[in-house]
């Protein structure tokens, strides 16, 4: 796509590839992946100067399912992948999304460091505390007392926190969404990547398959009756106590995202001669 | 599966007519990328007999987008953001939600999916129609209501026509899931 084909206005319909999604009927990334093409036509960027990046998993599946740039990665990779295509090419707006596997478990040193560094990106996971891919694992998120044929009685392993996790590894942005809710997510992913640094955001993507009790999310998720903070100490307590379904902007930092100090001045040339026996 | 004709809770009531239209039209469009992406999801699974139901269903709610835009002289990529909140709901009223999907759903459930999206729909409508500030809005919502009344009519009398299916309906002898 180019400049010359593209509208005066963009719709949600102009970010969506030809490729019909194959996910199982009635899960949350359906409406996920609708609510990040909505986000991108709220934004008004051309699809051409946007990359989905994503690692391995259901929900990582996206980027061929939109008209941007996409790399689907190596498991648990799509940070790092992210990471060096935005430090390359500061001009796009890089979006990765995964899952909850491949973003907490292999992924997790990655997810550490990419708060970390605050470079500019925004970083979607779909959470649906289950391996979907794999046929129904428990992942880094899954309840401890999950009782199933695979972990019977359950991991009785604590769930991982990843509001938490962000929050103390530097993410400047910090928010929790829901499936079910595709306008109101759809405005907290512009919000997002509207936001300097690295945006995190949870959203709750029900696994209907191997976790049919999620679909009772819609009735438990309510919205964050407080405004966004740019206090780390107010949002910890604020995700520490909240009961995993409140949606919002949880925190709004305003550290510096990372730039490059200066440009070295090395050509690809010189960096190859570095190499050369 | 679910249906409801509940009042519709209103974040904000339109002012104008033309206010009210562009919620008519942002909830039509809503449901028309909903049907088709219901009919994708569908086709993907085999289901061709429900695929090709919910894509009709896309094009009776693109021949509603079209009369509107008619009714209102508004050009075909006429923009029309939903004002932030308008409908309570986290879905648009008319849009019937991806999470009740099955792929062995029959066209008797895909039916009572839509009855339930056109219920909200008229309920959406008599809500602005009960809030409304002034003779212009309420007469329009009312209208937009009578509407989506006859839309119910028409699916419950399809829906009479079309066979309920086997209780067991949902029991696949070769199930895709298998974790033992």
């Amino acid at each position: 796509m180019n400049d010359m084909t593209l509208p005066a206005e963009l719709s949600a319909a102009d970010y969506k590839s030809d490729y019909k999604p194959i996910w199982c009927p009635g899960c949350g990334d359906y409406t996920v992946l609708g609510a990040i093409t909505k986000a991108m036509s709220i934004l008004q960027r051309p699809p051409h100067e946007m990359a989905v990046v994503s690692g391995i998993g259901c929900s990582s599946r996206i980027p061929a399912y939109t008209t941007c740039y996409g790399f689907h990665g190596v498991h648990g990779r799509a940070l790092a992948a992210g990471t060096g295509l935005k430090v390359a090419r500061p001009d796009l707006t890089v979006i990765v999304t995964g899952g909850d596997g491949d973003g907490y478990s292999i992924g997790g040193n990655h997810f550490l460091h990419a708060c970390r560094r605050n470079v500019d990106m925004t970083y979607i996971v779909m959470d649906n505390h289950v391996y979907g891919m794999t046929k129904g694992q428990a992942s880094p998120t899954t309840e401890p007392d999950w009782d199933n044929k695979l972990s019977p009685g359950g991991t009785g392993v604590r769930a991982f926190h990843p509001l938490v996790i962000a929050l103390a590894s530097g993410a400047n942005f910090v928010a929790r969404a829901f499936s079910g809710d595709p306008n109101g997510t759809a405005e907290i992913i512009a919000q997002a990547v509207r936001h300097p640094g690295f945006s995190f955001i949870e959203i709750l993507s029900p696994c209907v398959t191997f976790r049919p009790e999620q679909r009772e999310w819609k009735n438990l998720v309510h919205k964050a009756t407080v405004e966004a903070t740019d206090d780390p100490a107010q949002a910890a307590r604020r995700i520490m106590t909240d009961d995993g379904f409140n949606l919002g902007v949880l925190y709004a930092g305003s550290r510096p995202p990372y730039a490059r100090a200066r440009d070295t001045g090395a050509s690809l040339a010189d960096l190859e001669a570095e190499f050369v026996l | 599966m679910s249906k409801t004709t509940a009042p519709h809770e209103l974040h904000s009531v339109p002012q104008t007519t033309d206010e009210l239209m562009q919620q008519a039209l942002a909830m039509e469009r809503e449901a028309v990328a909903r049907y088709n992406e219901l009919a994708d999801i569908m086709e993907v699974h085999n289901n061709h007999e429900v695929a090709e139901l919910f894509r009709k269903m896309a094009v009776i709610e693109g021949h509603h987008v079209s009369g509107i835009l008619s009714e209102m002289g508004w050009a075909e990529d006429m923009v029309a953001p939903r004002q932030p909140g308008v409908w309570a709901s986290a879905d648009a009223p008319e849009s019937v939600p991806l999470d009740e999907m099955h792929y062995l759903m029959h066209p008797w459930h895909a039916l009572q999916l839509a009855l339930g999206a056109e219920q909200r729909a008229e309920a959406f409508f008599e809500s602005m129609a009960q809030a409304a500030t002034n003779d212009a809005v309420r007469e329009a919502a009312l209208e937009m209501r009578d509407e989506e009344a006859e839309h119910v009519a028409l699916i419950q009398e399809w829906l009479a026509r079309t066979p309920q299916p086997d209780p067991e309906w949902a029991v696949d002898p070769d199930p895709p899931r298998y974790t033992d």
